[in-house]
């Protein structure tokens, strides 16, 4: 056991939580109208609560917990946290306790079905919202990490490199995000006007929240204070910087200004990007990435999204599908064993095999997502209906799901 | 009696409260409008999203005064509010006959409440 390593895992384990509170939460509440900022937040704080009682009761153990043989899931041995104690699990992290490893990834959990939130933001009902997310988390992002990350899991058997989460968190919440959006059904007035973020400052808040939290989700996805913790802490930083620039200029060029919010989106799209591949890749490449990232999102964002006319409300497929699928395909273009020994060269180092590997993971995931979370919309529609009806839609969910409003205007 | 009210530029209130406190004219409500005039508003664009041509930000006043006011507090408005470059956008001014005044701390009724 190593005392270092355990404390720069605890200390990442609360970044990634500070990605979910306050980072996504103020990242998507800027971006809703006013009359459903809460909606957002209450959705973000209450999946914290929410995801991580179904982590250590049974989540964990299905995502990691000993294979039931064929790599699909695990089994239930290790619910409760029982056999999950201070002795590290050498399995998957040496030099912390098992309990750490456990709660570091814990928010992983957390954070992922959050990502969601964005695109069925303004339209959701609460009950429906929550027991869609319990249900998500046990079978779509259990069952994806279990298979990517576990011990025995089918995919990391194959050699699937996912360092921090491009598959199991970014492609798995992108692509669900779409498939809910679809089947949700555009908001009441979204061929009419353009929705106004109410409160850019909070987002702009929000992504850099995002990103000092970042720091913990990547660099600390190295489960260790070491050499490889460095390199993904710098890969992720380069890759959201060139991300961040790259997108305001191309919507300076395209639309004559350079906004706030395409630099906030731009540097989010290079940091989902940089994920899986972080402790991979060398930092020039990670710029590579980054910028190629912020082309390939704008294009889905501002031109695709457009064209096909399903409401995505705060582009969470744009954002975290379309930036995992290149993230992960960049895996396997770029990772060389220079920088990690544990991982694997990709194409451009004489290694085709290990992108044919991660294409298979851009195939299978969303397949996997987009069936499951049809399902669950079927199941969970059935039973208390998914969207709230058009008046409370338009009165605003703070007021007709939460009981609350977010400003006074008067005294 | 007249009821006046007044859309201006935000940046030029200031000077229309001197300009009003220069004749005396010291009671006035003032709030913040949007609205939109014969110049264009700015684009906007969140994501690619533009929306053309949105609502400005504007200062309404809204000031009661008895008739020997009424130009003065015209002029004021004026001399206060105008920005001397030639183009459309520094507002509005209308006015209103007024029919009645309460000064509600003593029940005053009529012009003598107004001031």
């Amino acid at each position: 056991m190593n005392t270092g390593d355990t404390a720069w895992v605890l200390m990442s384990a609360v970044l990634v939580l500070g990605m979910t509170i306050p980072g996504l939460a103020f990242f998507y509440g800027g971006l809703v109208r006013r009359k459903n900022v809460l909606s957002i937040l209450m959705q973000c704080f209450i999946i914290v609560c929410v995801v991580s009682l179904q982590w250590v009761l049974f989540g964990y153990s299905l995502a990691f917990g000993p294979d039931t043989g064929l790599g699909i899931i695990g089994s239930l041995k290790w619910a409760g946290l029982n056999f999950v104690g201070g002795t590290p699990n050498a399995d998957y992290a040496a030099t912390i306790p098992h309990q750490v490893f456990m709660i570091f990834q814990a928010m992983f959990a957390v954070i992922t079905p959050a990502l969601i939130i964005g695109a069925f933001a303004e339209r959701m009902k609460f009950s429906a919202f929550l027991i869609f997310t319990v249900l998500w988390a046990t079978f779509v992002y259990d069952p994806l990490a279990h298979w990517v990350w576990g011990t025995g899991g089918w995919l990391r058997s194959l050699g699937a490199l996912d360092f921090a989460g491009g598959i199991v968190v970014h492609v798995s919440s992108g692509v669900s995000a779409l498939t809910l959006a679809v089947l949700l059904g555009k908001r009441c007035g979204y061929d009419q006007q353009p929705f106004r973020p109410h409160n850019l400052p909070f987002t702009v808040l929000g992504a850099a929240l995002l990103w000092f939290g970042w720091f913990g989700f990547n660099a600390g996805s190295a489960l260790g204070a070491n050499e490889l913790a460095a390199n993904a802490f710098i890969t992720t930083h380069l890759a959201a910087a060139a991300a961040g620039l790259t997108w305001a200029l191309i919507e300076w060029r395209h639309h004559g200004a350079p906004t706030v919010l395409g630099a906030a989106t731009g540097a989010v799209a290079g940091l989902v990007a940089i994920t899986p591949a972080c402790g991979f890749v060398n930092p020039m490449n990670a710029i590579f990435i980054g910028i190629l990232v912020g082309l390939f999102c704008y294009i889905a964002v501002v031109l695709i999204k457009a064209k096909l006319g399903y409401d995505d409300s705060l582009d969470a497929f744009g954002i975290h599908g379309v930036g995992g699928v290149w993230g992960t395909l960049a895996t396997g273009l770029f990772a060389e064993k220079a920088v990690n020994a544990a991982g694997a060269d990709g194409l451009f180092f004489g290694n085709p095999r290990q992108f044919f590997v991660q294409f298979l993971l851009v195939v299978i995931a969303p397949v996997f997502a987009a069936g499951m979370t049809w399902m669950i919309f079927k199941a969970v529609d059935a039973l208390v209906g998914m969207r709230v009806d058009k008046t409370d839609e338009i009165v605003g969910l703070d007021l007709t799901q939460q009981s609350e409003s977010a400003y006074t205007v008067i005294e | 009696m007249k009821y006046i009210v007044a859309i201006i530029q935000p940046h030029k209130l200031e000077e229309v409260k001197q300009a009003l406190e220069a004749v005396e004219v010291n009671l006035m409500t003032v709030t913040n409008v949007l609205g939109q005039g014969r110049q264009k508003g700015y684009t906007e664009i969140y994501r690619g999203a533009k929306e053309v041509g949105g609502l400005l930000r504007k200062v309404r006043l809204d000031i009661a005064v008895n008739e020997d006011f009424v130009e003065p507090t015209i002029a004021a408005i004026n001399k206060g509010a105008r920005t001397g470059d030639g183009k459309v956008g520094d507002g509005k001014i209308f006015v209103l006959d007024l029919f009645d005044c309460v000064r509600i701390s003593s029940g005053e009724r009529g012009g003598i409440a107004i001031g």
